[in-house]
């Protein structure tokens, strides 16, 4: 029942959030130049003024300032992001149609991430300052500083042109028609480039911070008496250590989450992969700004929940943390 | 500070700068870092020398590999355009950009934060929750609707890197304004009659800025990152020499001159290394107890 009233209260906080930003895409559609009534006339090309002035009115432009964002904040809220000029469709349509595969490109990146980071930054902590550590710290500061695109690129010319092992792009063969299981495995050789190329810089903050805190875990008073009392290594790693050392981990997991959402908008333009990234890019080169504004606002969304979920597994797993 | 440390009260002491370049020598990889600032800069400050004209311009024969032409040492592409040229006026783009999105960036954040900080209260509220927003927005989302609005002159894509990134010295300026000012030193000038704006920038601030200040090397490294997918995708300003824009161009011949893109690419890693392993080097000087390991 805590948990439930956790929840609850978490998701309120949330709320402020979500109708700033609300008023935030509002704005910046407002700041573009040009609205939609002169998207439609150039696709008409061109209308007399009355006209204009007519589909102005229709379209509710012609109200004051408050009135048009309380309109348009109450078509957010049903996810009607308008209409898209350049695909001729609603965009919540397109947005819908794309989520898919950047949500899938994001779940294998942070289970990579996640999973591989903490794993190397344990092992580097328990053998701090040897040759093993050595070599997994410098892999993780170069990983570090090396932006994805050109880490794609790279991947793309050893793996794909010279050594032909996975496909240069795309989410699966065209024209294959493969099914079942055949389709999952063509679907994952696809992801494999893409997933390390968006990883590995994530892969390097889990792994630094995961070293440093077993490493001050270690010290702990009570890892010392665990040890006293005759604990195995094993034990005292997992139990002991690894249990508390997680807790930051965790925590930049939800703040890294939005970081990774735009890391996507490179990586899929490379990979030429049909996300909500790579739509990004399209929408500013062809101007395209209902698409642009509805990805702004989806994403953030899917960062709020995100840490909402976040917020309730650290209280899940952090035993201090009082649920009220 | 350490028992190690050789300050002895009333005795020679060493200076602050010995101290603390005692300290930061201490972490070699900080040293490195160093070391590879200065040849960012150098190759900055050599751009002029080596190519004083259009960097852009086509400079001998498309698609030199590297070191087969003393002419063009680091080869060209395939537009015929020398890469060494490119590579060190690049360098002095990605400095400028990082340099200036970083000082608007820490500017903005810091004051926000120190009004956040200080007053508190509902002030606080409404400013936190403003930077939350801020945070929610991928930043490079934000940054492309940004550059999509404003358009793609260089001094737009300053502001906007600036934009997307002054939420976190503004939480770190905020944290520390919330636990100076109940300080005695701070009660005491306020008892004196000192005004707020006063208080805020002539007596916390001083004592505040020294986290602010080691992280401003991380937001120098992600401004130049920041810069350099956004030129990588052709949404640059394309009148300057960027490494971002000369990977972005080298992905047209990746097949075959891979070079092309990988030159200005080690260029980008190389720096983005050396501002991350400084910033590491200043904080562990700055705040021995934090030292880890």
């Amino acid at each position: 029942m805590t948990i439930l009233l956790y929840a609850i209260r978490r998701l309120v906080q949330a709320v402020p959030v979500v109708l700033l930003i609300m008023v935030g895409t509002f704005l910046l559609l407002h700041l573009a130049p040009g609205d939609i009534v002169d998207a439609l006339v150039g696709d008409m090309g061109g209308a007399d003024a009355a006209y204009i002035a007519r589909l102005r009115a229709e379209y509710g432009l012609d109200e004051p300032v408050w009135v048009q964002l309380w309109i348009y904040m109450g078509k957010l809220l049903t996810f009607d992001f308008g209409w898209s000029f350049v695909h001729e469709q609603p965009v919540s349509v397109i947005l819908f149609d794309r989520l898919g595969t950047t949500l899938l490109l994001m779940i294998t990146s942070l289970s990579f991430a996640f999973s591989i980071g903490v794993a190397l930054g344990a092992i580097a902590a328990r053998r701090a300052y040897s040759l093993t550590d050595n070599i997994i710290s410098t892999l993780g500061l170069i990983f570090y500083a090396t932006p994805s695109f050109f880490l794609g690129l790279m991947f793309i010319v050893l793996f794909s042109v010279k050594l032909g092992w996975f496909p240069v792009g795309g989410v699966q063969t065209i024209g294959s028609f493969y099914t079942g299981w055949d389709r999952v495995i063509d679907i994952a050789r696809h992801l494999v480039l893409p997933t390390a190329s968006l990883s590995l810089i994530f892969l390097a903050f889990y792994l630094r911070l995961m070293r440093a805190t077993v490493l001050e875990v270690a010290e702990l008073d009570f890892v010392r008496t665990a040890r006293a009392k005759g604990a195995a290594e094993g034990r005292l790693m997992i139990h002991h250590i690894m249990r508390n050392a997680l807790l930051p981990v965790v925590t930049l997991f939800g703040l890294q989450f939005s970081t990774l959402l735009g890391g996507a908008v490179v990586v899929e333009t490379i990979f030429s992969l049909p996300g909500l990234g790579q739509l990004a890019y399209q929408a500013v080169t062809q101007r395209d700004m209902n698409v642009l504004m509805g990805i702004v606002f989806l994403s953030s969304i899917l960062v709020v929940v995100v840490n909402f979920l976040v917020d309730l597994l650290y209280a899940r797993i952090d035993a201090r943390i009082e649920l009220t | 500070m350490s028992l190690a440390d050789p300050i002895a009260p009333g005795g020679a002491t060493p200076t602050r700068a010995s101290v603390f370049w005692r300290r930061y020598r201490r972490n070699r990889a900080a040293v490195l870092g160093l070391v590879l600032l200065g040849g960012v800069l150098a190759m900055a400050a050599l751009a002029g020398f080596y190519e004083p004209g259009n960097p852009l311009r086509r400079a001998a024969a498309p698609l030199i590999p590297p070191f087969t032409d003393l002419a063009v040492p680091l080869g060209t592409d395939q537009l015929g355009r020398d890469i060494l040229a490119g590579i060190l006026h690049g360098a002095r783009i990605s400095l400028l950009i990082g340099l200036v999105a970083t000082l608007l960036s820490i500017g903005f954040g810091v004051l926000v934060g120190a009004v956040a900080g200080y007053f508190g209260g509902w002030v606080d509220d409404v400013l936190m929750r403003i930077t939350e927003a801020f945070q929610t927005v991928p930043n490079f989302v934000l940054l492309l609707a940004l550059v999509a609005i404003l358009g793609s002159r260089i001094e737009y894509i300053v502001l906007a890197i600036a934009i997307v990134s002054w939420t976190a010295p503004a939480r770190l300026a905020r944290a520390e304004f919330m636990a100076l000012r109940k300080r005695e030193f701070v009660e005491a000038v306020r008892n004196l009659g000192v005004g707020h704006s006063s208080i805020i920038f002539r007596e916390i601030l001083p004592n505040a800025l020294p986290p602010v200040i080691v992280y401003a090397s991380v937001i120098m490294a992600l401004a130049i990152l920041l810069e350099s997918a956004l030129a990588f995708l052709g949404l640059g300003d394309p009148n300057y020499a960027s490494w971002g824009n000369m990977i972005g161009q080298g992905r047209a011949v990746l097949r075959t001159d891979w070079y092309v893109a990988a030159i200005p690419g080690v260029a980008i890693v190389l720096t983005v290394l050396s501002f991350s392993l400084v910033g590491e080097g200043l904080n562990e000087a700055l705040n021995p107890r934090q030292k880890k390991g």
